[in-house]
């Protein structure tokens, strides 16, 4: 069986890990943000707390979140890996290197980006995550563990506001360059289809980027 | 007494089967026990190599290269001719043998023109099983265009870039056989001498370019596909490291040298325009079927346009003298290489050359441009006007090009027998390094033809009766000939070394190459030769007491890479000079002006110089002696050309 | 004697120069000024003036490759103020002119640098990396001799058009010398690209990218990161579709080749 460890330790099998397990976090993403704009509801939080108690405690969820741990992992691992490797691929520096003429800064700073994205999400999973899985959270009116509480109070945290709001910058710019470049390692690339991959790319990093940075923002403000 | 050219018996277009029947096969079992030695991968080169490869033998190829890919036949850009008759308008072998007879002037052997013409089309069945891809029609088959003044559609194509394509192919093979291990690759590897031994080719002395290190290697052939001399002009459309030190050396150890005088001057290429100018570039001849080509009538308009007193396009219609339609009506714009060229020349000695320098003539495509408009030339010329543009800063769209002739092939080489065999016995030429094909003159396309003819269908076959008569015992590295060949070359790299004059091998270089094109250039006189000699001889004794170089031997030292071809275009640039001088008429691109017909033309003299002329070196300094094979045509009458 | 620009006006300009004197020593940058550089010169020639000038006080010529100096061997491979074959798109070195630079300017010049790409000396670096590569399964594996009819097989116009834009690679390496990561995928992807757009290519073409890439992950190439460098870098315009094509050839062969290695 050595062709499958050959095959995904190769530089394009590594790639292709990448762009999988980048595919499937996206999927993860709008998972997240559609559950999350429940958050937006003027109903004291009862409906979000209800979603957040199902994805909790729904067996079904809690397989796929090792699915997702996963996915996470690789990823980051990859990445690294990737990073330091190619990075030594080099060797020398120039002494003189005008790289910002032939390409966007973000597509070069993936590891960057993404090191920020992972500075974040360590942060808030240790917020929400780590207090209502292992913590003792509050429950709410309807017997739920009020997540809703834990959102407002963090968000009212100005520190807690700007760094998700940075976080999200960061994941914006790690999405513009990682969605369609996801596409391409699959070998997805068509005369025809890719100037819409590349625009879907664009509208969805956006939309989920802006959406997520618009509950702290609206926390903070205005409530 | 002259070697046999060893032409088969029978009628032309038998010849060549009859032969391959009759030269002696080497027992497969035995193959693998024969070392043969290939120095080149270009087309020749790299073919020869591929293809000896797969039949068993074992191969050393060297290249002075970085890889084998960079070889000068990448350069190439029209295509490359084959009888195919895939337009049904009327080519088949003999008409490509004609045309290419006719087209060197009668100064080629028939019998090799033909067998030329006959693996043609076995070309390009190989090219396209490769992967080339070649140009095609939208019904999904090879496309053709017609090229050089050819009357037919044979040329096949790789938009302008069937050099590069080719090459690659040829690469491919070659790596192939690489991987297998049957063919070892010595890249950076620069020949700088043959051994002989008992009187036959036995191995090379070569320099490893990156170590500097001398390296022997021995073997039971050695075939020389290290292309043409043309740098020996200094400017040329050659590359910058072509050179023709391996040939030279060659000569130098026993074979002969052909008609070194016939060189091609191509009339299309981008003018001078300083002295600093490293290289020529060519404009692909494919340009003269659209552009006009005119000069100022007269003088004074001419000198207003040098000293840029007036702009090209304010010169009215009438002060425009379009000389080759005046001249040639019949053909016009499309007259051969030769004649264009020479003619250009005439116009700039009147004075009526443009540019700063005047030397240059316009080729004009306001007409063209006119009648069907930019976006359709850009369809067609796109690629060589941006070229254009990118080299001189004007945009051919909006006025003239400015075109001059420039050197661009040698017809001239080492002499061979129809088994492509030099008179060292063991030592082949294949390529544009032999003389054998083209005569006077070559036709466009015509060379990519040659050069993988030679090494993939010609040289497999004939090399085998050389190595079936050969004992298969591995060649003694030790004999002393290969000392005695690598102390030769150390002594001439510790002597260049060693000078610590004032002057570059650069500035010896060109200073060589203005004599060249000044006596012994587009035209030619007796006069202006003998001067040239005495030149060419106080330059050479400047070379070797004058020399400054810098650095050791013992690395990578670019400068004395260059100071060896040098010297060695000192010695042949005399030998070129002293057959030019002996060759008392016109023919092709040697064009003496004792020797012209009273409208101008080139004037042959086929009842006392139809022969080849192959030189025989004796001794430093002293004159090489003349052998002559001379040439008998059955199959083609011999006509002046008319383009009247 | 001079160019077709009658105004063209002589620069003087700094040069700051990569030197090495082998692959097993530093190298460093050095100063030189060259005088009177016609604006008609190109980059090459400006260093031909250079080296001369070198010689003749008796130091060492800066060595560089090159040799066809019409941009169509891939020999000279000079990056130039921070681009690979220097500011012009869509030009090799050699066919970059002095005109694009000012009177007064410092010019930058180094070699390539990629671990697969050891300097020889000063600006020459080996590339026979690329070369190996090719060796691995560059190549329709035909015999001379024995093959069918060069119309046998049709090839539609759009693809035999499309494999030779592929085939254009001139083997330069400026792709890898502009990409952030030194990876060689362009190069390769154009090989397998032409190989696999063409039938005669069909024959091997699960071995041969799976033999190629391993090829070039053993050479020490970085991995593609899809930054697109090496695109808009490169003088002969081989597209990222090319790279794209390569993913999914090594993806199926992976995935269906008989290959357990």
């Amino acid at each position: 069986m050595s062709w499958i460890s050959n095959t995904f330790s190769s530089s394009i099998g590594r790639k292709i890990v990448m762009a999988v397990t980048g595919l499937f976090l996206c999927s993860f993403l709008v998972v997240h943000l559609v559950g999350n704009l429940q958050l937006f509801k003027n109903d004291g939080g009862l409906a979000f707390n209800a979603y957040s108690e199902f994805m909790s405690h729904n067996t079904i969820i809690r397989i796929m979140e090792i699915g997702l741990v996963l996915g996470f992992g690789f990823h980051i691992y990859e990445g690294l890996l990737l990073a330091t490797k190619n990075k030594a691929a080099r060797g020398s520096k120039y002494v003189s290197d005008h790289i910002e003429q032939n390409s966007p800064w973000h597509s070069r700073n993936m590891a960057v980006l993404g090191s920020i994205v992972l500075f974040f999400l360590v942060v808030h999973l240790y917020n929400f995550f780590g207090t209502l899985r292992f913590g003792t959270p509050l429950v709410d009116a309807q017997g739920n563990e009020n997540a809703y509480a834990l959102v407002v109070d963090a968000f009212h945290n100005i520190f807690y506001v700007v760094l998700y709001v940075l976080a999200q910058f960061a994941l914006l710019y790690h999405l513009l360059h990682g969605f369609q470049s996801a596409f391409q390692t699959l070998g997805l690339n068509h005369r025809k289809y890719t100037p819409v991959i590349k625009l879907v790319g664009v509208v969805f990093s956006i939309v989920v980027c802006a959406g997520f940075a618009a509950m702290p923002i609206y926390f903070y403000f205005f409530k | 007494m002259f070697p046999e050219s060893k032409i088969p018996e029978g009628p032309l277009a038998e010849k060549w089967e009859k032969h391959k029947f009759n030269v002696k096969l080497v027992n497969p079992a035995n193959k693998r026990k024969y070392d043969v030695i290939v120095v080149g991968t270009g087309l020749a080169g790299g073919a020869a190599a591929a293809s000896l490869a797969e039949l068993g033998y074992n191969v050393k190829a060297f290249t002075f290269h970085d890889s084998p890919r960079r070889a000068h036949s990448i350069a190439a850009q029209g295509g490359i001719n084959a009888a195919k008759n895939y337009q049904n308008d009327g080519d088949s072998i003999f008409r490509l043998f004609y045309d290419t007879v006719k087209g060197g002037d009668y100064r080629a052997r028939e019998a090799n023109v033909y067998r030329l013409a006959q693996v043609s089309v076995n070309i390009i069945d190989q090219c396209v099983a490769q992967g080339v891809p070649f140009a095609r029609e939208y019904g999904g088959l090879l496309a053709n265009r017609s090229f050089g003044g050819a009357q037919v559609s044979r040329t096949f194509y790789a938009r302008g870039q069937t050099g590069q394509q080719l090459l690659l192919g040829a690469y491919s093979a070659l790596s192939r056989q690489i991987a297998y291990g049957k063919v070892k690759m010595y890249t950076r590897s620069e020949m700088l001498d043959l051994v002989v031994i008992d009187g036959q080719a036995r191995g090379i002395i070569t320099r490893n370019l990156i170590t500097g290190e001398i390296e022997q290697h021995a073997a039971h052939a050695v075939v020389l596909a290290t292309g043409g001399y043309g740098n020996v002009f200094y400017l040329s459309t050659n590359a910058m490291y072509s050179n023709a030190t391996a040939a030279w050396r060659a000569h130098k150890k026993g074979a002969y040298f052909a008609n070194p005088c016939f060189t091609q001057i191509h009339p299309t290429c981008i003018p001078v325009s300083g002295d600093y100018q490293s290289k020529l570039t060519l404009m692909s001849e494919s340009l003269r079927n659209d552009g006009r080509v005119w000069v100022p009538k007269t003088v004074e308009m001419a000198q207003k346009l040098q000293k840029g007193e007036i702009h090209v396009n304010q010169v009215p219609e009438d002060e425009r003298d379009y000389f080759l339609e005046r001249k040639y009506p019949a053909f016009g714009n499309l007259v051969p290489r030769d004649v264009a060229s020479r003619n250009a020349k005439m116009m700039c000695d009147e004075g009526r050359g443009v540019g700063q320098s005047g030397l240059a003539v316009y080729l004009d495509f306001s007409e063209i441009i006119q009648r069907i408009g930019a976006e359709a030339v850009s369809q067609k010329y796109g690629n060589l006007f941006a070229m254009y543009e990118k080299i001189t800063d004007e945009d051919p769209y909006k006025q003239p090009m400015r075109i001059y002739p420039a050197v661009h092939y040698t017809m001239g080489g080492l002499w061979v027998d129809y088994n492509l065999q030099t008179t060292v016995p063991g030592l082949y030429a294949t390529g544009e390094c032999n003389f054998s094909d083209h005569g006077a003159n070559r036709l466009g396309a015509s060379a990519l033809m040659q050069g993988l003819a030679d090494g993939y269908f010609v040289i497999p076959y004939t090399i085998g009766d050389y190595l079936a008569q050969t004992p298969p015992k591995p060649v003694d590295i030790n004999h002393p000939a290969f000392k005695e060949a690598e102390a030769e070359v150390r002594g001439r790299i510790n002597k260049m070394m060693s000078i610590n004059g004032t002057r570059t091998p650069d500035d010896f270089h060109k200073q060589l190459g203005h004599i060249m094109w000044e006596y012994c250039g587009m035209a030619r006189t007796a006069e202006g030769l003998r001067y040239a000699k005495g030149e060419i001889q106080k330059l050479r004794q400047g070379f070797w007491s004058d020399l400054k170089l810098s650095g050791t031997d013992a690395e990578l030292n670019q400068t004395l890479e260059k100071a060896g071809r040098v010297a060695d275009f000192l010695e042949l640039g005399e030998l070129m000079v002293d057959d030019a001088l002996h060759r008392n008429e016109s023919c092709g691109g040697h064009f003496r002006e004792e020797y012209q017909t009273p409208e101008g033309e080139a004037l042959r003299d086929d009842d006392n110089f139809a022969y080849v002329a192959a030189w025989q070196y004796v001794a430093d300094n002293q004159p090489e002696i003349l052998n002559k094979e001379e040439l008998t045509f059955e199959n083609v009458k011999l006509t002046q050309r008319s383009y009247k | 004697m001079a160019g077709s620009n009658p105004n063209a006006k002589p620069m003087n300009l700094t040069l700051k120069v990569w030197r090495q004197k082998n692959r097993n020593t530093e190298g460093k940058i050095v100063d030189y000024q060259v005088k009177d550089i016609s604006p008609e010169m190109s980059f090459l020639e400006m260093l031909d003036v250079l080296n001369e000038d070198l010689l003749r006080k008796g130091d060492e010529p800066v060595a560089f490759d090159h040799d066809c100096r019409e941009g169509i061997c891939g020999s000279c491979n000079l990056f130039i103020n921070g681009r690979a074959h220097g500011p012009e798109t869509g030009t090799t070195t050699c066919q970059l002119h002095m005109r694009k630079f000012s009177d007064g300017d410092t010019i930058v010049i180094e070699p390539w640098r990629a671990n697969a790409f050891p300097v020889n000396r000063d600006l020459s670096v080996d590339r026979s990396a690329f070369d190996r590569i090719i060796q691995a399964g560059g190549y329709v594996s035909v015999n001379t001799g024995g093959t069918p009819d060069g119309n046998e097989i049709p090839i539609p116009k759009e693809i035999a058009d499309r494999a030779f834009e592929a085939a254009t690679c001139i083997g330069c390496g400026a792709c890898v010398a502009s990409c952030k990561n030194a990876s060689a995928m362009l190069f390769v992807s154009a090989k397998v690209s032409q190989l696999a757009l063409l039938p005669q290519g069909h024959v091997e073409r699960k071995t041969r990218v799976e033999n190629m890439v391993a090829q070039m992950d053993k050479e020490g190439f970085g991995a593609c990161t899809n930054i697109g460098s090496c695109a808009a870098e490169c003088p002969v315009g081989i597209s990222l579709e090319n790279i794209a094509i390569l993913n999914r050839e090594f993806l199926a062969a992976k995935a269906t080749s008989n290959n357990l290695v």
